[in-house]
């Protein structure tokens, strides 16, 4: 996935929509900014498939071995799937954010909620702040 | 009120090398360059650099020093020979602990002592204060504060002497542990001691803070090759957290005594008056919360305050925690009822409303293995050993 095309919310997690059979589907991760910040990741927390997730709200957990994080859900909807080897390749959330390291994929509630999210240089500008 | 966290003679190095930087205890250091793992590694394999020039450091000279001295510390400091160096702590009237320390009798080029008191950061002003409060009027005795005038680095790991050897010289190895000496290098005086906060094998310097940077600098060049990296912080919390040291603030506090504390070694009750003994007589026989080192199932680490309970009751707090690098474990130190000690008593930690079930194990998590052919006959100072 090309970083510049996703939108991001400002706990930044990365969201990338698309068309499945139909639905509006949105893969979610966590940004490599995010990831840099964090290192030494140790630990993840996922939701199970199925379950409703409102933006904003917390998702799961990474942790490294400074501090935990929580996991934001950037919209509202219902999970679909998980990537389920990524707790047990933590590595790949650094190595391949954009791609292999994708965490979450959600079947859309509606699109209203995408208009909080950030484009891509609105984001570089927050982590740019952030520094 | 904030002030500014003041930076070591070595903060534009940190910068430079994209150290990120905190406020620890009014001071800006590195909590790592790169990661935190990657660090604690190298010091567990090769050597690691630490800036540790917050520590606090109060030199005291004249007639009466060791016996002011003798007064404030659980350990006999009258009778500690030049060249030795004792870790113990300063409690107050109840037994409670202000500070842990490390004491160093050490002697002068013109062949006058120096005792060297060196004290955690957070600490400098009270124990400062403390010091001169219990100082006889008009006794024979200098107390200087020679934190900001001075840089402290420590280079801690196997590769350690190697590395102290090249940059200084051969002589100064042979140091054996928890032992001092003051040497002329980098063209002025320079303090080293066979200590640490690693579990490691190690060296801690002391130099004039307009050296630090130069010392630093060679440090690096003769380690690099060897593996040494600089290490923050965040590596020497995780480092010190399994070898079982307690950290001033968490495991200790002025509530805790050192029994409690497991470091009922570094008390010395025989033909020993100091301020707060009368006080740990009684509390040595007293039945009071532990610290213990716990091993949690899984990979979520337990945070400080975390409470750990024993079939649904609450009958500790974890104090720190951490994922261990070296054994990939989730590690905790926590303090736990007296009737909970036993090790077939089953616990667990409730990490954010989740229950994580933990083992009690002994402290320390790691032990290093230590050269036998080396002269470590007093290597038993500090063990962080714990029942």
């Amino acid at each position: 996935m090309n970083e510049e095309q996703l939108l991001y919310a400002p706990t930044h997690e990365w969201v990338h929509v698309a068309e499945e059979n139909g639905e509006r589907i949105a893969t979610i991760g966590i940004s490599a900014f995010a990831v840099e910040l964090l290192t030494d990741l140790v630990y993840m927390e996922l939701p199970e498939v199925g379950k409703e997730l409102i933006q904003g709200e917390e998702f799961g957990e990474v942790e490294s071995v400074k501090a935990v994080s929580p996991l934001y859900s950037p919209v509202n909807g219902q999970v679909v799937a998980v990537n389920s080897e990524l707790p047990d390749r933590l590595e790949t959330l650094s190595d391949d954010p954009y791609n292999e390291g994708w965490i979450l994929k959600v079947k859309l509630a509606g699109d209203a909620e995408l208009a909080n999210l950030m484009d891509y240089p609105t984001y570089q500008k927050q982590c740019a702040e952030e520094g | 009120m904030s002030t500014l966290p003041a930076p070591t003679p070595l903060y534009s190095w940190h910068v430079e090398h994209a150290g990120r930087m905190v406020d620890f205890s009014g001071w800006s250091l590195p909590v790592q360059y790169d990661s935190i793992i990657s660090e604690h590694k190298a010091t567990r394999t090769a050597a690691g650099l630490f800036d540790i020039s917050h520590m606090g450091r109060f030199y005291l000279r004249g007639p009466d020093a060791a016996n002011v001295l003798d007064r404030l510390v659980t350990r006999r400091i009258a009778n500690l020979r030049p060249g030795r160096i004792r870790y113990g702590l300063i409690t107050n009237e109840q037994g409670g602990i202000l500070d842990d320390v490390l004491v160093s009798h050490l002697e002068m080029p013109d062949g006058q002592p120096l005792f060297l008191l060196v004290v955690n950061a957070g600490n400098r002003d009270k124990i400062g204060d403390w010091i001169r409060q219990h100082t006889p009027e008009g006794g024979a005795v200098e107390i200087c504060d020679q934190t900001a005038a001075t840089a402290m680095l420590a280079v801690q790991g196997p590769r350690a002497e190697a590395i102290v050897a090249g940059t200084l010289d051969s002589e100064v190895c042979k140091l054996g542990y928890y032992r001092g000496s003051v040497t002329t290098h980098f063209g002025g005086s320079c303090i080293v001691s066979r200590t640490g906060y690693t579990g490691e094998d190690g060296f801690e310097l002391i130099v004039p803070a307009e050296r630090g940077l130069e010392v630093w600098q060679a440090l690096c060049r003769t380690g690099g090759p060897l593996g040494l990296k600089p290490s923050g912080l965040g590596a020497r919390d995780t480092l010190r957290l399994e070898a079982g040291m307690p950290l001033y603030g968490h495991e200790l506090t002025d509530e805790i005594d050192p029994f409690q504390a497991g470091l009922g070694f570094a008390v010395t009750l025989k033909d020993h008056e100091f301020i707060g003994r009368p006080a740990l007589e009684r509390r040595r026989l007293t039945d009071s919360p532990q610290r213990v080192g716990l091993v949690l199932d899984g990979r979520r680490v337990a945070r400080e305050g975390c409470p750990v309970l024993s079939s649904g009751t609450c009958v500790g707090r974890v104090t720190s925690g951490t994922f261990s690098p070296t054994l990939q474990k989730s590690i905790a130190m926590a303090y736990l009822a007296p009737d909970c000690l036993g090790e077939a008593i089953e616990l667990g930690v409730d990490i954010r409303g989740r229950l994580q079930s933990a083992q009690r194990v002994p402290l320390p998590f790691y032990q290093r293995v230590r050269d036998a052919s080396k002269n470590h006959a007093f290597s038993s100072d500090f063990q962080g050993s714990t029942r």
